[in-house]
């Protein structure tokens, strides 16, 4: 521009300038919280990818009485530091149930032992000079291999790292998850039913609205502690249950649900209302025969999302006592329970290093599960979406 | 007339049955609240039966379990303080700088992508990032202070605080995307008609049109770090700490519940109360956090018309 113009603005250049800086300011923080999230699913990844396999080594096995007796006498003696104790436990179990093998030996796989395990992970183990040089000598053999570890997911908690797995949390979790939709999913529904299309404006409704979203405001533990004090210590039901802590989740998944279901109540538009109206049905078969069922796949893409959130819950459980150690499901939803959040929670808190590489895994599994539903739910809502 | 008459006798009972079915539970919403409210209410009232309820707000020494335990929680309420500072000083310039890239700069496709993105952030269960914190994040912390010859702890409130900011990111961008959105776009006209440049248009016409809400999302993002549980639980410390060092080891008011209610001590021990004090103060400072946060946002819909926050 002229300098001479009287538009000129000698200061133009720099606000222009400033300007760019300010667009690349906001670009800039878009890309490090994206960048967040790509190191920590990297992270998970090259922390949890290792437990895919599990070590194994080929020993021969003895199948005798004294065996059957203690355990340790069924292999030589100078593999059993470096062997699974808590599979060999195992072994005199298979030889009772299956007595023609008594007397005989075979040379079989058997789990190693989680130091062993960590050592040909090349990881930081700890394992004596003496076991160490029979492990090498074993690996010189090809006695020594990585197979596809399916402990992990055919097993409960264990003490001994090599031998835990997540089946037992996984099954709790589905026991906790069904008590709390069993419960959230009517009474979330009810109330938003009850809010969209029968309550008026008033100080009632008003109230309730406001109560709907402070609840989903109050931090999660808050609710742990409400578990606690009224399901646990007034009306008596057994602690690290699956019934009190679906209970507990279930209060806290209610929010959502009411929300989402409004929302999709509130999309059928007036007009279906109406017309049942006219063809003289009362209010509450327009309800119940037009309005919720044309809701439906909105009202259930919400209580899937609050499934999910459930799902990923710990805090309050581990108020109501779910991080208990549970190394076989749970059959009931009376029995002690864990779930995977909390499982995860207490593995990362034990000394051993096999145990880090497991609650990498766990976290993978729980947040693929996440993933799944939350894909399921965006899935049902394009596919059912009704444009008015 | 007859003709019309409805073969069901009982239709209006039935009616009035499911409407007082769908009032009851509606009220379970209602109940739920005071039941927190009151559940956690009458066990503070023991505790401060057996301890002095000033001393708890102003004293320093935080010693349960032994003889003659005293409960000062100044030292706790700090170090939440301290972690919820460092959380929010990450998230509140990331959130809203990414919101306004999402809602100015952007593309309409590329929003529609970059959000559901962001609020993968908001879905990750906050126990793995407590594990990303206490594995990945503190011994980083750790190693980088060693290498300018610094102190850190492996329990330090940095550590929480960043990872925690992470999680609140998504809370902070989405509202404030919703409503820098909603703010109408004449006054964005007006602006740039008037011969401003973008970045002043939206630093001095947009924002403060949109203030309410981001002070909304704001307070709704503190009320998230206070009650946060499981990254610090895994990540922070135990030790009530009173201390500005962030590379300190801190507690938080979270941690000490969790430590009270999961330790052996008996259910009507000082102990074990005290887990419920502190519940009191933390719902009725997120109480507060929460009530202010939905009144401006009210205001703010009321102020643009707008209908679906």
């Amino acid at each position: 521009m002229d300098k001479n113009s009287i538009f000129y603005d000698p200061s133009l250049k720099r606000r222009h300038f400033k300007s760019k800086l300010f667009k690349y300011f906001t670009l800039s923080s878009l890309v490090v919280s994206l960048l967040f999230l790509g190191i920590f699913l990297l992270d998970m990844v090259l922390k949890g990818s290792s437990a895919v396999q599990q070590t194994y080594i080929q020993v021969e096995v003895s199948y005798n009485q004294e065996s059957i007796d203690n355990y340790r006498s069924i292999v030589d003696k100078k593999y059993l530091n470096l062997l699974s104790r808590a599979a060999l436990r195992e072994v005199p179990e298979q030889m009772q149930a299956n007595p023609s093998l008594m007397n005989t030996k075979e040379v079989v796989w058997i789990l190693a032992d989680d130091q062993v395990d960590m050592y040909m992970k090349k990881y930081y183990y700890k394992i004596g000079e003496k076991d160490l040089s029979t492990l090498e000598e074993l690996q010189k053999n090809g006695m020594v291999d990585k197979k596809f570890n399916t402990i992990f997911f055919t097993h409960g908690d264990s003490k001994t790292p090599e031998y835990s797995g997540i089946l037992s949390a996984f099954i709790g979790t589905i026991l906790t998850l069904a008590v709390t939709m069993l419960v959230a999913f009517p009474i979330g529904v009810a109330t938003a039913v009850y809010l969209e299309e029968f309550s008026k404006q008033n100080w009632w409704s008003e109230f309730l609205e406001i109560n709907i979203n402070n609840l989903a405001a109050i931090p999660s533990i808050l609710f742990g502690l409400l578990g606690l004090a009224i399901y646990i210590n007034l009306f008596g039901l057994p602690r690290s249950s699956a019934l009190v802590g679906g209970l507990t989740l279930a209060l806290m998944t209610l929010p959502i649900i009411v929300v989402s279901s409004r929302a999709a109540l509130r999309s059928v538009p007036a007009s279906i209302r109406q017309a049942g109206y006219a063809l003289g049905l009362t209010k509450v078969q327009v309800v119940k025969d037009h309005v919720i069922p044309l809701a439906f796949p909105g009202i259930m893409t919400g209580n899937i999302i609050g499934l999910a959130h459930a799902m990923g819950e710990t805090a309050p459980l581990i108020i109501v006592g779910m991080i208990a150690f549970i190394p076989d499901s749970p059959s009931s939803v009376m029995e002690a329970a864990t779930v995977m959040p909390a499982q995860l929670f207490t593995w990362a808190g034990m000394p051993e290093r096999a145990y880090i590489e497991r609650t990498a895994a766990g976290i993978l599994v729980l947040l693929s599960v996440l993933i799944s539903l939350n894909s399921l739910a965006v899935y049902l809502r394009k596919k059912f979406e009704v444009k008015w | 007339m007859a003709t019309f008459e409805t073969k069901n006798k009982h239709a209006h009972l039935q009616e009035d049955i499911i409407k007082y079915l769908l009032i009851l539970a509606a009220a379970i919403s209602i109940l739920t609240t005071f039941g927190i409210l009151f559940s956690i209410l009458f066990e503070a009232i023991e505790f401060f039966k057996l301890k002095s309820f000033v001393y708890f707000f102003t004293g320093t020494e935080w010693t349960p379990g032994v003889e003659n335990s005293q409960f000062g929680a100044l030292p706790i309420f700090a170090g939440t303080f301290m972690i919820t500072a460092i959380a929010m000083a990450v998230a509140l310039p990331i959130g809203l700088g990414s919101a306004i890239y999402m809602s100015e700069y952007a593309t309409p496709n590329a929003r529609n992508v970059l959000k559901p993105l962001l609020e993968i952030l908001a879905g990750i269960p906050t126990v793995v990032y407590g594990f990303f914190a206490a594995i990945t994040v503190a011994p980083f912390i750790v190693k980088i202070s060693a290498a300018v010859g610094i102190e850190a702890s492996f329990n330090s409130a940095l550590a929480s605080g960043v990872v925690m900011g992470i999680m609140i990111i998504p809370y902070i961008s989405s509202l404030s995307d919703d409503v820098i959105t909603a703010v109408p776009d004449s006054l964005r006209k007006g602006s740039l008609a008037l011969g401003m440049t973008k970045a002043e248009t939206i630093k001095d016409i947009v924002i403060p049109s949109a203030m309410p809400g981001i002070i909304s999302a704001t307070l709704l993002g503190i009320s998230k770090a206070l009650g946060e549980t499981m990254i610090v639980v895994m990540a922070a410390g135990l030790r009530p700490n009173l201390s500005w060092n962030i590379l300190e080891d801190m507690t938080t008011v979270t941690v000490r519940i969790v430590d009270a209610l999961t330790g052996d001590q008996a259910f009507n021990s000082p102990a074990t109360l005290s887990a419920f004090a502190l519940g009191l103060a933390l719902f009725v400072v997120t109480l507060i956090l929460n009530i202010v946060s939905v009144r401006l946002i009210q205001k703010f819909k009321e102020k643009y018309k707008m209908s679906s926050l």
